[in-house]
């Protein structure tokens, strides 16, 4: 009973990034702006995050450099794409590869160090229930706020006005300017609320999962979190399900891995990016499901005419 | 309050065409300097050997062709899916599978020699390397699956697929326990072009024909015409009767096939053997290589150059200054990003204007224009 409740307890930390990034680029997408860039996002996040906390000694400080360091990259893609109306698809690019090389030259003297870690938040009374206790009550703050932020999202997409407004916009940016609605405005919001999350699902990487710096290390989580939403067909709660799933592949491998399973290591490790691709081919095949649900006015650059 | 304004020019500018790759470089060297700047050093000692040493005696040129082929191979590949509003962005997985299938013959049938083994090594790297391009095709075809995902998520496949090999059944058993193949005979070896003056290979040349002849194709031949048409207005590309599957086909096929050629050439020629690394990103700053080129293959020459300038760069600060090589990294990162920034200014002129402002005369007038969508 203890190691499943161990296994569940890894899944759940594997799956909280995914599922952040995934629910912070639903937003973007639902916008109608497509950004590449999750994966810079993150891996800067995950930079930011464990560098503050490692310099002032507390996570705390470093979640919030996490959180401000992906906000503020992502500034550089909504400059680019909403106030310059660049490719969406080259610069969120772009985005990534920047990411990816700055969060390698400013981690250069982290490598090897020793990192702070998120505290677990044990909930006084319901962590000692069996089984459940642990695993809902006695994790990691940041497991929490996922869970809080996929709710949030739902209700804020679907029940309030201004969600409604968000989605208009991703479906026809025309229309919305037509009708006075700052379309630049509220997709710079989004392109921003996008970017602390990435930077909070990198910041989770080096300060919860594993507590150091090691270059690279968002290994391709930022391009899943981009298929999530896809597989989800852009529906938040879709979201919470895939990042599970996907969180189940990755540490099904890495356990398979540490069983020493008749099978290469490199077969294993390669599970999560070809259950990406399978999933994206089934999903893909419902042709009406995805016509239906893609905002349509997805990836296309917006210049208002006055 | 000052905000930004786009003002969509009446037809695209010639002279910010030509301009916008300087200025984008002119743009990295300023960010470059205060970057420099921070890190401590002097900008100017830093420019210096950063993009003057690496470039100062003939052996030295020879590295920077070594190092600009494969981003040239494949820029070139690239730059006809990007054109067509194809995006595989996976070159670095088609790269390794082309180094794997060329390798077969050297590592697996070493006793064959003769004049026979390089070309059909290098025809089977460029096998290879459309084979793993064709998969992101069909999937896209057949299932509609969005190509960027897919072609990515292959690269981590392939670079699992390699390390595995050079571990397990390719590894050199004579190899002391190194994850590497054997090395390559003689007759599987690219020949230097110019073994006195330095290292640089056939590579190289087959860089500099592709780059024509793929410009041959997009400026003189039909197809070339087709691929502008599809990337710019699938639907007057349907009416003319191009069909978009087989242009996805093509593109990729194109694509993947020279950056397989692009690897085995590094593995024949650089390197000499299969060892779990084989590229520095090469796939990925390939993407820089084909925007900062204006996916026009002749501008892609120019700008793989200038790309792998940056890498030798890179090494050059990393040992003279102690700087870490991630600021090869950065610097590409940044030129991509000032170079999709100025090419904003090929279709639009940039206006700063106050919040409280009335309507811009100019802009009313253009609001009948024809909305285009971005030709690329």
């Amino acid at each position: 009973m203890d190691i499943t409740v161990n296994i569940l307890l890894t899944i759940a930390t594997a799956a909280t990034p995914l599922l952040i990034a995934a629910i912070g680029e639903l937003v973007v997408e639902r916008s109608g702006v497509l950004n590449l860039g999750v994966e810079g996002m993150m891996i800067m996040g995950a930079v930011g995050g464990f560098g503050a906390g490692y310099l002032t000694g507390s996570p705390w400080i470093g979640l919030l450099a996490a959180i401000i360091m992906g906000a503020a990259f992502s500034l550089l893609f909504a400059v680019m794409t909403l106030s310059l109306a660049t490719n969406q698809v080259a610069t969120g690019l772009s985005l990534t590869l920047l990411g990816l090389g700055l969060s390698g030259m400013i981690g250069t003297s982290f490598v090897g160090q020793p990192g702070v870690r998120l505290p677990n938040l044990d909930i006084p009374g319901l962590s000692s229930i069996p089984v459940v206790g642990k695993l809902l009550f006695g994790q990691d703050p940041i497991f929490y706020i996922s869970i809080a932020l996929t709710a949030a999202v739902m209700w804020f997409l679907f029940r309030t006005r201004t969600g409604l407004t968000l989605r208009s916009i991703g479906d026809s940016h025309t229309s919305a300017h037509a009708l006075g609605i700052k379309v630049i405005r509220y997709r710079y919001l989004a392109v921003i609320f996008g970017g602390a999350c990435a930077g909070l699902a990198g910041g989770h990487l080096s300060l919860v999962y594993t507590p150091q710096w090691v270059e690279n290390m968002s290994a391709g989580r930022g391009w899943i979190a981009l298929a999530l939403v896809v597989f989800a067909s852009w529906r938040p709660w879709r979201v919470l399900a895939g990042a599970y799933i996907f969180g189940a592949v990755w540490i099904g491998q890495l356990h398979a891995q540490a069983f020493g399973i008749p099978v290469p290591s490199q077969l294993l490790s390669s599970l999560p990016y070809l259950a990406t691709v399978v999933v994206l081919v089934l999903i893909s095949r419902n042709k009406r499901l995805t016509m239906m649900n893609t905002p349509a006015s997805l990836g296309q650059p917006f210049v208002p005419d006055r | 309050m000052m905000r930004l304004e786009l003002v969509k020019r009446p037809q695209r500018s010639a002279l910010f065409s030509m301009l916008s790759p300087f200025i984008a470089f002119a743009l990295t060297i300023i960010a470059g300097a205060i970057m420099f700047a921070l890190l401590g050093v002097n900008p100017l000692a830093a420019f210096k050997i950063y993009f003057i040493e690496p470039i100062s005696q003939v052996w030295q040129l020879h590295e920077l062709a070594i190092k600009a082929a494969p981003l040239i191979l494949i820029a070139v590949g690239l730059s006809v899916c990007y054109k067509a509003n194809i995006w595989n962005i996976g070159a670095e997985g088609q790269f390794i599978f082309g180094a794997i299938f060329g390798s077969i013959i050297p590592v697996l049938f070493p006793q064959f020699e003769g004049p026979l083994v390089l070309p059909l090594m290098l025809l089977l790297g460029m096998i290879g390397g459309a084979a793993y391009a064709s998969i992101p095709a069909l999937l896209k075809t057949r299932f509609s699956t969005n190509e960027i995902l897919t072609s990515l998520m292959l690269v981590y496949v392939a670079q699992l697929f390699l390390d595995w090999l050079v571990r397990g059944p390719w590894r050199d058993p004579q190899g002391h326990g190194f994850p590497q193949t054997i090395q390559f005979g003689d007759s599987a070896v690219l020949p230097e072009l110019m073994p006195d003056a330095g290292r640089a290979n056939w590579g190289f040349v087959f860089a500099l024909v592709a780059a024509v002849l793929v410009w041959l194709m997009m400026s003189r031949m039909l197809k070339g015409f087709e691929v502008r048409v599809l990337g710019s207005s699938p639907r007057a590309g349907r009416f003319a009767g191009f069909g978009l599957n087989r242009m996805v086909f093509f593109a990729f096929l194109l694509s993947g096939a020279l950056a397989g050629l692009a690897g085995i050439s590094e593995v024949s020629g650089a390197i000499g053997q299969l060892q779990p690394v084989i590229s520095p990103g090469y796939g990925f700053t390939a993407i820089i290589v084909a925007f900062l080129g204006r996916l026009n293959p002749l501008g892609i020459v120019a700008a793989g150059l200038v790309l792998a300038l940056t890498y030798l760069g890179g090494e050059a600060v990393q040992s003279a200054l102690g700087i870490s090589d991630k600021v090869a990294r950065v610097f590409q990162g940044m030129l991509l990003f000032f170079v999709l920034g100025c090419d904003t200014l090929i279709h639009y002129r940039i206006r700063l204007i106050g919040m409280s402002l009335t309507k811009p005369e100019g802009a009313a007038k253009l609001e009948t224009a024809p909305k285009l969508k971005e030709a690329r």
